[in-house]
């Protein structure tokens, strides 16, 4: 019973944890499929959308609903702006030069952070309290609002991609860039588009990682970032059920390692993956098999 | 006026000069072929006319207005489709996906109506409309590369190549159904290597040489011209 509940427990954790990853990792992906551009400054909009939460409840005394609202929307215009600004002019450039750039903006908003913020980690109450109690078993309020909104979040978007106009134009241009402009496609707007919706999932991630951890510091965003780019590229990069399956492997594979007592281990292991993915199947467990009969 | 007229265009891939002061023009119901080898730069002339690529010099005008600086996205929407070189359908979509994204410029309303004439057109297409379209056989994905650009229906067509890597009885089929569309009202400007199935459907043709116009005439005047007969038609 104990072994039961215990296991139940790792499994809530796990989850919670993976779900926060997905949100992100799905960000990667999206970005990744239509310029092929690894957005290594994405994981810093979570850290942008955590202290947007973070002082907008404790400074400025707003209500959580509202505080998230506009997590979610500052780190959905600073996505749609980094775009603009700093890869929109490199869409012709080596995709090196992009990766080197996506690189600096990290730097820029970390280091930038850290003149603002402080380099210090800023707490809060918890702004989600309580258990939910199942028999024998509990579950955090925290936890099933992160699984909770995540799925729905996913699903969403996984509507979006398939069924409406916007959502199969960003399709297109993924596949085929020059051929989508035939149609009648505008670049500058399908992937402004995607840098919108895949911020806001960041967005929404944020502050989800606030729900179980209430505090923000500058360089918050950049394990957790890399972690869910490693969620991304086991799922297959590119691929969004790919970056949610990622998502959650990892956060069970993490919850699974803290419960047989090796919790310190626990980002070693996630990189191992990485590494392990790389060498045997690069392309990731959904990695985009293209039908091909020419 | 000409439907579609090009002024001494330069049109350059970074140095090398591509397309070197051509001129041309294609009438309101005609159908105008451009042949040439491979390399000629006849390809480079259909993406600079759909805004993928941008002439250095040069003009080139459709229905009186200037394309210049209107980018490829709003060509569409102006009349102009294009079915590029090697087909390049959206392999991952369904067929009715891919012929969604040719009518992306066109109200929401005129889609079914639209899919319905290509389905007449192209019945194969309907009975795979949930298919995947890398799953397609070569003869019908050029189908629905020409369903797909019709989707915008389209005053000027351009089609690229559209024998490429096909059978010849699958060639024919692609050139009959040239035909219906022209007999249909629709203008044509058709890119090929393979002259002779050109001129057979083509009013006129302009031959293209590394980069430059070499000759030019009406269907007849090319046929019956021995350089080109010996360069191009095998004889």
């Amino acid at each position: 019973m104990n072994w039961l509940s215990l296991a139940f427990s790792q499994i809530v954790n796990g989850l919670q944890a993976g779900s926060v990853y997905a949100l992100v990792a799905l960000g990667y992906s999206m970005v990744y499929g239509i310029i092929l551009l690894l957005n290594f400054a994405h994981g810093d909009l979570i850290m942008v959308g955590a202290y947007t939460a973070f002082y907008a409840m404790t400074a400025f005394h707003l209500h959580p609903v509202v505080s998230v609202a506009l997590a979610i929307l500052i780190s959905t215009a600073l996505g749609v702006l980094v775009e603009k600004i700093a890869y929109t002019p490199l869409r012709s450039a080596p995709r090196l030069s992009l990766l080197i750039t996506a690189i600096g903006i990290s730097f820029l908003l970390e280091n930038g952070a850290q003149l603002i913020f402080g380099a210090d980690t800023k707490s809060m109450d918890p702004f989600v309290r309580g258990v939910l109690t199942l028999g024998n078993a509990t579950v955090s309020y925290a936890a099933l609002i992160t699984i909770l909104v995540s799925v729905i979040a996913m699903v969403g978007l996984t509507l979006m991609v398939k069924k409406t106009k916007l959502g199969k134009a960003m399709r297109a241009v993924s596949e085929d860039m020059g051929a989508a402009q035939l149609m009648g496609i505008s670049l500058n707007k399908t992937i402004s588009f995607t840098f919108a919706v895949g911020s806001a999932l960041a967005g929404i991630g944020s502050v989800l990682y606030l729900c179980a951890y209430p505090q923000a510091s500058p360089t918050m965003g950049s394990m957790l970032g890399l972690k869910a780019f490693v969620a991304a590229v086991l799922g297959g990069i590119g691929s969004i059920p790919g970056a949610m399956l990622g998502g959650f492997s990892i956060g069970l594979l993490e919850a699974l390692v803290s419960a047989g007592g090796l919790s310190e281990w626990k980002d070693g292991v996630v990189f191992a993956v990485l590494i392990v993915v790389l060498l045997v199947k690069p392309a990731g467990i959904l990695g985009k098999k293209i039908p091909e009969k020419l | 006026m000409a439907l579609l007229q090009a002024d001494h265009i330069n049109v350059f891939y970074g140095a090398i000069h591509a397309v070197q002061d051509v001129s041309f023009h294609v009438e309101a119901r005609e159908i105008v072929t451009l042949i040439g080898a491979n390399g000629a730069g006849k390809s480079t002339v259909l993406k600079t006319i759909s805004g993928l690529l941008h002439a250095k010099s040069g003009r080139i005008v459709f229905h009186g207005k200037e394309l210049k600086g209107v980018p490829a996205h709003s060509v569409v929407a102006g009349g102009i489709a294009q079915v590029p070189e090697g087909r390049r359908i959206f392999l991952r979509m369904t067929v009715e996906e891919n012929l969604e994204m040719g009518a992306y410029t066109q109200p929401r309303a005129s889609l079914s109506a639209a899919m319905q004439e290509i389905f007449q057109r192209f019945p194969r297409l309907e009975e795979r409309r949930n298919q995947v379209a890398g799953t397609l056989s070569g003869g019908e994905q050029q189908m629905l590369a020409m369903g797909r650009a019709l989707m915008s229906r389209p005053t000027l067509l351009m089609l690229d190549e559209p024998s490429m890597g096909l059978a010849p009885l699958l060639v024919e089929q692609i050139f009959d159904i040239i035909r219906e569309l022209h007999q249909g009202g629709t203008t044509i400007l058709l890119v090929e290597q393979n002259s002779q199935a050109a001129l057979s459907v083509a009013d006129r043709g302009y031959v293209l040489e590394n980069g430059r116009i070499v000759a030019s005439g009406t269907r007849s005047d090319l046929l019956a011209s021995d350089a080109i007969k010996k360069a191009y038609l095998g004889a």
